[in-house]
């Protein structure tokens, strides 16, 4: 049996699941103290999960690398999270949540689990209001619902601005309650180092006591990682700065296999780049879409004298404005996917009709003004004034806006000293979210029986494009709903293994590797920081790896990323010691992961000839700039085996993806 | 908005470990962009550092855009620097000028040690927080219809603005009393006016404040500087709220 066994059980798509979970292997409450468990991460996925698990009874280790469980990067996402539950009578139902998801993913996700997703999504929304999570809610009590991307009905629930803040919140809030009761042990300011091994099966991790430095063992009879994407590869993205790839990556080299490296999302709205010291870019969020249009100047001369600062947007006149994605696309309009969005103002600003002064003229914008105006007169209307006038219909709009998106408009504002409500936002397409990740069966389980793999982390949900507000429902669904039934059928054979010895001398090499690793790295004493080659790399993966892609340019960046790598380990400079908080050694250790994973992605882009939702390769696009699938060969899954740090030699293993209940179709959201 | 470069200098606090002594390291920094954040100055700051084969600041960050509550920082006297409703890593170089000295410190508090330089331990919130700070409701997923019951949009606007705190600790910092009932009172107030957390009030708001005590945080009299501080404006009405909550629990619960 091939190592890609998806393992999609038998049946009609609605049953498979509730099949499955009626003929899984339990473990009795009175084994499961006997059965250790750790988790990495603790964003929605990781605490989500342990919570469950320790719930259950499983002796759960958790593990962050932040100051607190609660800081995980799931608490930063903003517009919402989708749910079918039609509460707005809009003809939702779980089968249009799972066809909208397989259809934004441009039909290279599978087919069983999406569907599982949806058929979830329900519980979640009730899971989350029963621990008391504030969703948005109307007058009359019940909750509220907004649109997102790629869909035609009111789907995501929210809370402001700060949905996923919410959400972590609601998790975290879980968490400490199990950590109260003693049934998870909380480690934070660990990281994870490693995977442990025995008899093939993953009994273990090496962590760092980012404080000590001190290298710990830990046993457990099941590893769950849950420790995010890999977006930072990028240096300049969404991601919060530490959030890295090394567990995945160390679990990958290990021998889980890495799924999609090259679908990466790069959303539409985020804060342009501002100069060379920049850090990271600011997402603003997706749901700013349904009250904003997007647009540049018609005239490339407006645009010119926009970017020297001789012309204000507010004074070009509606005529002079192309509003793109509602002339491109008139049944989705603002709405439309991610990949679509961000590839059209690519498009517009190649073109000449950028508006932001920086070095690539790379910015366009979303504009507020239209539904200031409607939701003000809207307002004025209910107060029973049929004829407002103007500063009041502006007065009552802008309070609207503030109510829905006020969070949003201040950081808006904080960043770029620009006043929201006044002038239009600017804002261009960033790296955000990673639909790659380690491989994984319907289980949630990789390649290495005992480790498994959830939410961002893991490749399975999404396809080549994410749609907005899902990645929260994934997170939850995986550590909530799927994983404590897989992860117990799994244990269920384990109830008689006993502890698992961390005098093993799997533990032992481990150890040593980790220590002699992060010695090298101290004693190369070069004369470069790690941020220049973090930098360098994440320029490299910008230009060549990032919203178009071409041969040519994907092959120069295999060799750029191979001899930067290289330089790396010459000429790199870590200050201090391995036995303090050396927060250089800890960024180190996670960019020359990157240095491997970016090759990968970039052989990944490489070897898929055809587009498709966020892989956008230049030789294969319609005569409009659409992407041109090649279901032929590549309705596939890439999964890619690690064989040594240069990602020219990994092994590539397929799976096929079947289409069984959906009709494959070309994308339209015209 | 034009950017500008300006020329700095800086006072930091430097402090090996919890163990040792600290003092106030003067360095300058020039070119800055006043487009910068205050972090991203502070990494302009460590790669030079980095360059004369120093020891760079240590400081907690994380997302970046004001939501994590990882980052901290006394800035000329205050939490989060001279800026409102912000975090430290949301205030931008533009607030500064060309040839300003600016004291950066860690959060000053008993409760909060110094782990190194400007970061410091802040896991006396976590145990607060496990002390009581939850719905205890399992995640089976199987609890009744998120609409069946309906919660007064006032009602739930307020429990919002109360779980919007990001534990950052700025309260704490700001406190002459480094009392930490802002970031208590906001949680025990998220969950007083929902009808989900109603069941457990008593437990939740007397085990949470014994738990705060046990911290060796202070008590609240009234300044207010928490409010003024927090970078997301949440209110001292929530102080008040658990006191009532408080109040209520040690008369009303048998234990």
């Amino acid at each position: 049996m091939s190592k890609l066994d998806a393992k999609i059980p038998e049946g009609p798509l609605a049953e498979k699941w509730t099949n499955h979970k009626n003929h899984m292997k339990l473990v009795a409450p009175n084994n499961r103290p006997k059965i250790d468990v750790i988790v990495v991460g603790t964003g929605l996925a990781g605490a989500s999960a342990a919570a469950s698990l320790g719930e259950m009874g499983y002796n759960v280790k958790a593990f962050c690398f932040q100051d607190s469980p609660r800081r995980a990067h799931s608490i930063a996402a903003q517009g919402g999270i989708n749910a079918a539950k039609n509460y707005q009578n809009d003809g939702d139902s779980i089968y249009r949540l799972f066809y909208d998801t397989i259809k934004g993913g441009d039909y290279r996700a599978r087919e069983a689990n999406v569907y599982r997703l949806a058929e979830v999504s329900g519980n979640i929304i009730d899971q989350c209001v029963a621990q008391g999570v504030p969703f948005a809610r109307e007058y009359g009590g019940l909750l509220d619902n907004r649109s997102f991307g790629g869909t035609q009905v009111q789907r995501t629930f929210y809370a402001a601005g700060q949905t996923g803040q919410q959400l972590l919140l609601g998790a975290y809030s879980a968490l400490s309650r199990q950590i109260g009761l003693g049934r998870v042990k909380m480690f934070h300011r660990h990281e994870m180092m490693d995977l442990v091994l025995i008899d093939g099966k993953a009994r273990g991790i090496i962590a760092r006591n980012l404080i000590t430095g001190e290298i710990e063992r830990h046993s457990a009879h099941a590893v769950v990682l849950a420790s995010g994407g890999y977006g930072n590869v990028y240096f300049l993205s969404t991601n919060a700065m530490g959030s890295n790839v090394s567990a995945a990556w160390k679990v990958h080299k290990k021998g889980a296999y890495f799924a999609n490296p090259c679908f990466v999302q790069i959303h539409p709205t985020c804060i342009p780049v501002h100069g060379t010291n920049q850090s990271k870019l600011t997402l603003m969020s997706e749901s700013l879409r349904n009250s904003g249009r997007i647009w540049v100047p018609k005239k490339k001369e407006d645009a010119e004298a926009i970017r020297e600062g001789r012309l204000k947007p507010t004074q070009i006149s509606e005529e002079d404005r192309d509003y793109f994605l509602e002339r491109r696309y008139p049944a989705f309009g603002n709405l439309v996917p991610r990949d679509v969005a961000s590839r059209a103002a690519k498009e517009r600003c190649d073109a000449g009709y950028g508006i932001e002064a920086n070095d690539t003229n790379e910015g366009v914008y979303l504009d507020f003004a239209t539904e200031i105006k409607n939701k003000g007169r809207q307002a004025a209307f209910a107060q029973g004034d049929s004829n407002p006038s103007e500063e009041k219909v502006l007065a009552l709009g802008k309070k609207w806006i503030e109510e829905k998106y006020g969070n949003l408009f201040q950081m808006y504002e904080k960043i770029t000293d620009e006043n929201p409500y006044e002038t239009p936002m600017k804002i261009y397409p960033a790296v955000h979210y990673t639909m790659g990740g380690v491989w994984v069966d319907y289980n949630l389980q990789s390649t290495i029986p005992g480790c498994f793999v959830t939410g961002e982390a893991n490749f399975s949900d999404h396809g080549a494009n994410r749609l907005g507000a899902s990645a929260l429902m994934q997170g939850l669904a995986d550590g909530y709903f799927v994983l404590p039934y897989t992860l117990s059928n799994y244990l269920a054979d384990d109830i008689r293994t006993g502890k698992i010895s961390t005098d093993d001398p799997a533990f032992e090499t481990a150890a040593q590797e980790v220590e002699a690793r992060i010695q090298a790295l101290l004693d190369t004493k070069g004369s470069k920081s790690v941020d220049y080659f973090h930098k360098k790399l994440g320029l490299i993966m910008w230009n060549n790896v990032g919203m178009a892609r071409n041969e040519a340019g994907l092959k120069e960046a295999i060799d750029a990323i191979g001899a930067l790598r290289e330089e790396f380990y010459k000429d790199v400079f870590i200050p201090g010691t391995a036995q303090e908080l050396n927060p250089e050694l800890e960024k180190a250790m996670r960019v020359a992961d990157f240095l491997e994973l970016g090759q990968l992605m970039a052989v990944d882009a490489l070897k898929r000839n055809e587009s498709c939702g966020g892989h956008f390769r230049e030789e294969y696009q319609d005569e409009e700039g659409e992407t041109l699938r090649n279901d032929e060969k590549f309705k596939v899954v890439a999964a890619w085996e690690y064989q040594g740090g240069d990602a020219q030699k990994a092994t590539l293993h397929q799976e096929p993806l079947n289409y069984e209940f959906i009709k494959i179709a070309a994308r339209n959201y015209k | 908005m034009a950017t500008k470069f300006i020329n700095i200098t800086l006072k930091i606090w430097r402090q090996r470990n919890n163990k040792e002594k600290g003092s106030i390291q003067t360095y300058t920094l020039n070119k800055v962009s006043t487009d910068s954040s205050f972090l991203e100055m502070l990494d302009q700051l460590n790669e030079q550092l980095i360059q004369e084969q120093k020891d760079p600041v240590a400081f907690d960050h994380d997302c970046r855009e004001g939501i994590c509550g990882m980052c901290s920082l006394y800035i000329n006297g205050r939490a989060h620097g001279p800026d409102t409703g912000t975090t430290t890593c949301q205030l931008h170089m533009r607030k500064f000028n060309d040839g300003d000295t600016i004291y950066i410190e860690p959060w000053r508090s008993k409760a909060f040690p110094i782990v190194k330089d400007l970061v410091v331990d802040r896991s006396a919130f976590d145990r607060i927080q496990q002390a009581g700070g939850f719905v205890s409701v399992n995640t089976s997923g199987r609890t009744m219809d998120a609409n069946a019951i309906p919660i007064p949009k006032s009602d739930a606007d307020k429990a919002f603005e109360a779980a919007a705190c990001i534990g950052c600790g700025a309260c704490v910092a700001s406190c002459k009393n480094g009392s930490a009932m802002l970031f208590v009172g906001a949680k025990v107030s998220q969950y007083a006016l929902l009808p989900q957390g109603k069941v457990e009030a008593s437990a939740r708001v007397m085990n949470m404040v014994r738990q705060m005590d046990e911290e060796g945080f202070g008590n609240c009299t009234n300044t207010g500087a928490c409010e003024v501080e927090c970078p997301k404006g949440i209110s001292i009405e929530n102080i008040a709220r658990m006191n009532r909550e408080l109040i209520k629990a040690a008369v009303t619960s048998d234990k």
